[in-house]
């Protein structure tokens, strides 16, 4: 799909973002789309600032230029009840879950209707009941966040996040440190979501082979700035060393292995007593 | 000698730039107290946490404050033949200073540091975030509803911290030392005013629990969301909310008694 098809048909678009923090410039430039009803990724090495990303989408922080728009409102344009509004259609996962940890898994899926609307207990009940069945921990709605393990605290945020029926998804490195039944699990939960509800999904994940699975299109990331998009076949045979790099995990390449130093011989031989 | 300078303009800065933030957080916190009036669960669950929880250590500090009381006063004021007063003196001890004083400090060693905890490992957990990006309102929904439990919680426990004083100081002045119990109610009743001592003790804990309470708060709320930065909030909101007491302590009691 040519790139205006895809900008006309975008829920979220970002244009020329740059963000610094401090004299560290995290986004030089930026510009992106995301489809509507596609699962987009945004892969890149640790550091790169993908959830600094998200959060400039969620209007959690301030672009220093450039624009962010979702589903035609400029986000850090809007007044705080306007941008409330809005994140209220979007649901986000976060790396750890967030879960309130004083909470059970039942309270913590409800806490977002109890909060947002005014719906009797019993319905409540339904909903999440029906969110809870669908990442498969209906059973577990009694346990408290400290009883879960992360895989299962992941899935009870996606219930979460799901609990308002939001435009859109986001999920923050959603496959970190999960064993390989649970990746394979939030992979099919993720695609199975974007299907069923319609959902506009962003993934931002440094896991190659799982993004790569269920991800319609794919920005790569790195140093500020995109160096690669494309779906996940133009990706794979990218022409960029870099990206080439970057998802077969080599370990040498235009990412070097040694952080950068002087020669090892000057410093072996240099008289320093310590470093 | 430049860098003693630029280090020391660097702090005060640094120190200004905090207080803004922290009176901001305040504006922010008292305009989320109007959200509580129609869920007044919020408030009755945190009263249970910031308050009740903390009875049992206020009134055991009373207790055993008060049965020093009774006993220093017991024989300092029976060099001048005046045991009959002790009520009044462990009375308007407890009420004035140390009710309020003592209580506060307790308060911020017992609540003050469970809630910079608490809130600074929301904040580490990501659990604030998640709630703002679930149109939720952190300010609204966490903080307020325990500023306005410590608000409260404060002065009821410096009036449990002093009732249970004056009974502290009796078992031992009347029980073991021999003064007369009548005297020691009847002085303590014609000399103590309810004005003058007991509602400026209230004030004094009023003060106290509001200025605790937002220390540990803000503290926890703009902590550096790592562990050490959670347990050099939790030590800094102890420090700061005694030197806190302390220095106003002394301001209200010179407003307040200066005319006696």
């Amino acid at each position: 799909m040519s790139a205006e098809s895809r900008s006309q048909n975008s829920l979220v678009s970002v244009r020329s973002l740059s963000f610094s923090r401090g004299d560290n410039n995290i986004f030089n430039d930026v510009s992106m789309d995301f489809e509507r009803g596609k699962i987009t990724a945004i892969m890149g090495p640790s550091g790169t600032g993908k959830t600094t990303l998200l959060k400039l989408i969620g209007g959690q922080l301030q672009p220093s230029q450039g624009s962010i728009t979702v589903d035609g409102n400029d986000v850090h344009r809007l007044r705080r009840t306007e941008l409330f509004n809005l994140r209220k259609r979007i649901g986000m996962l976060f790396q750890s879950g967030a879960l309130l940890t004083d909470m059970n898994v039942y309270d913590n899926v409800a806490f977002p209707l109890r909060e947002h609307t005014k719906l009797p207990e019993s319905m409540i009940r339904s909903l999440v009941l029906m969110k809870l069945q669908a990442v498969g921990l209906r059973g577990a709605r009694r346990l408290m966040p400290n009883e879960l393990s992360g895989g299962m605290a992941r899935r009870v945020a996606l219930a979460r996040a799901i609990a308002l029926d939001p435009m859109m998804i986001m999920y923050d490195e959603p496959f970190t440190g999960q064993d390989p039944i649970s990746k394979g699990v939030l992979v099919h939960l993720i695609k199975s979501l974007n299907v069923t509800l319609g959902l506009t999904t962003i993934i931002v994940s440094h896991d190659v082979s799982e993004t790569a699975a269920i991800a319609d299109y794919i920005y790569v990331v790195s140093g500020g700035e995109v160096i690669g998009e494309g779906t996940p076949e133009e990706i794979k045979h990218s022409g960029s060393e870099w990206v080439q790099q970057f998802m077969e995990g080599s370990a040498d390449g235009p990412v070097h292995f040694h952080y950068p130093a002087r020669e090892m011989q000057d410093d072996l031989f240099s008289s320093g007593k310590r470093y | 000698m430049l860098e003693l300078i630029q280090t020391l303009g660097k702090s005060t800065r640094a120190g200004f730039t905090k207080l803004g933030r922290g009176t901001y957080f305040l504006l922010q916190t008292l305009t989320g107290i109007l959200e509580i009036v129609p869920r007044p669960r919020l408030l009755l669950n945190q009263m249970y946490s910031v308050g009740v929880l903390s009875c049992l250590i206020i009134s055991i500090s009373g207790l055993f404050v008060g049965m020093v009381l009774g006993l220093q006063g017991f024989y300092i004021l029976s060099d001048f033949g005046a045991e009959e007063t002790l009520g009044v003196m462990v009375a308007a001890s407890l009420v004035r200073e140390l009710g309020p004083v003592v209580s506060a400090l307790l308060f911020a060693g017992r609540a003050g540091s469970a809630l910079t905890a608490e809130i600074g490992l929301m904040k580490a957990t990501e659990q604030l975030s998640g709630m703002e990006m679930m149109a939720v309102d952190p300010i609204k929904r966490i903080i307020s509803p325990r500023f306005l439990a410590g608000v409260i919680s404060m002065p009821l426990l410096a009036a449990l911290f002093s009732a249970i004083g004056i009974l502290g100081g009796q078992i031992v002045g009347c029980g073991l030392l021999g003064v007369d119990d009548g005297s020691y109610w009847s002085q303590m009743q014609s000399k103590i005013d309810f004005f003058d001592d007991i509602i400026n003790g209230v004030i004094k804990s009023f003060v106290f629990g509001f200025v605790t309470t937002w220390i540990a708060l803000f503290e926890g709320y703009d902590t550096i969301p790592t562990s050490e930065g959670v347990s050099r909030a939790t030590t800094r909101t102890v420090v700061n909310s005694a030197f806190s007491i302390l220095g106003l302590d002394f301001i209200l009691t010179a407003l307040m008694f200066g005319d006696d």
